[in-house]
């Protein structure tokens, strides 16, 4: 059980900083739609933008998750 | 739980041709690749000149007018968009289809035991094995058909012994035909290669030599080092663009190889669903990053 534990810890700490920065992208951007609903296709694509940004952190720390897991 | 439960985050080599190894990841991005260049030749042949598009014409005129349009509001230059679409569309329409195409029934589950230059062999007039040609001369003389016969045979028994001993991915009981090609490191690195070296290649030919001083620049101490991290910035960019597609496809392969084993009925469904709406996610942002790095390289003002 204990060789499981490297892995949880690279995929559970790496997932705090970018459910955070997701969390905090698309509340921004909800409120800017909120004021300004005519720009919301052009907020959605920077959001997204952003969000694949943030996320592709918590993927790296995955990538090492999977490979410390499995190779 | 690990027992059943086979997970590699390498591809696994079908066959070999000629030394090169053929994985089953490049096997289905083959496959994905032929299959769109017949469906849209067949398609090209087809359609008319008219105002009116019917039925798959219309369908695919909307997907090329729909993503025109969304590159246009990106670059905001027909000039660009012009250039640009070929070959981000075809980064979008590629990479979608491949994520898609690992999710069909079939995949990871219909396994191929064996090599395929066993049956290679069983092909008479083949000489492909050199280990073979003794017991082969000394029985042509008796009757030729029944020798080939036997020494294919032997060849084959042979070969599926020493493969039986050599190879690993007999002890799972075989290596997956089918396996999505994005769940591949090659692959992803592969495409990104391309993306960044495209952004080098408009940039030089939109922005022309003036390109260039984004790198190398003499001007004053600090654009120097700005230069050098540009250019540490174009290799971080490969970096992100291999790992994040890779990274999404192959945890979405991993979820759904642990779900099926655990609970294999209905459950699954959701998580299929969930992977079809990620690889639509990741085959547009892949797109979308390359296009907006193409449109800030092709920029001739700073």
């Amino acid at each position: 059980m204990l060789e499981n534990l490297p892995p949880v810890i690279a995929i559970s700490i790496g997932g705090i900083g970018p459910a955070i920065a997701i969390g905090m992208i698309v509340k921004s951007a909800l409120e800017a739609i909120g004021r300004n609903p005519e720009a919301g296709s052009q907020i959605q694509t920077a959001m997204i933008l952003g969000v694949a940004f943030a996320e592709a952190i918590a993927i790296y720390s995955l990538v090492v998750a999977l490979i410390v897991k499995f190779v | 739980m690990a027992a059943n439960l086979h997970i590699a985050i390498t591809p696994e080599t079908l066959f070999t041709i000629g030394g090169f190894e053929v994985t089953n990841t490049l096997f289905t991005s083959y496959l994905v690749t032929i299959a769109l260049t017949i469906f849209l030749l067949s398609v090209r042949s087809k359609i008319k000149p008219t105002t009116r598009p019917k039925g798959i014409q219309n369908i695919l005129e909307a997907i090329v007018g729909g993503l025109y349009s969304f590159f246009q509001s990106i670059t905001h230059s027909t000039q660009k968009t012009q250039a640009f679409t070929p070959v981000i569309a075809g980064f979008f329409i590629f990479i979608m289809l491949n994520n898609w195409v690992e999710l069909l029934p079939g995949f990871h589950t219909i396994l191929y035991t064996g090599h395929a230059e066993i049956k290679l062999s069983q092909i008479p007039s083949v000489p492909w094995q050199n280990a073979a040609p003794a017991l082969a001369v000394t029985n042509i003389d008796e009757d030729e058909v029944n020798s080939d016969l036997l020494a294919n045979e032997e060849i084959s028994h042979s070969n599926q012994d020493s493969v039986e001993t050599e190879s690993a991915e007999e002890k799972h009981g075989g290596v997956p035909i089918f396996r999505g090609a994005n769940a591949d490191i090659n692959m992803t690195v592969a495409l990104a290669l391309i993306s960044v070296g495209a952004i080098q290649y408009y940039g030089l030919k939109f922005a022309g030599k003036g390109y260039l001083k984004k790198y190398i620049n003499f001007s004053s101490p600090i654009m120097f080092f700005v230069g050098i991290l540009e250019f540490v910035s174009e290799l971080s960019k490969i970096l992100s663009f291999a790992f994040r597609l890779f990274g999404n496809i192959f945890a979405g392969e991993v979820l759904i190889a642990v779900i099926t084993f655990l609970i294999p009925v209905i459950l699954p469904i959701p998580f299929i669903g969930l992977e079809i709406f990620v690889g639509f996610i990741q085959a547009l942002v892949f797109a979308m990053l390359s296009l907006v790095f193409f449109t800030m390289a092709t920029e001739t003002h700073h």
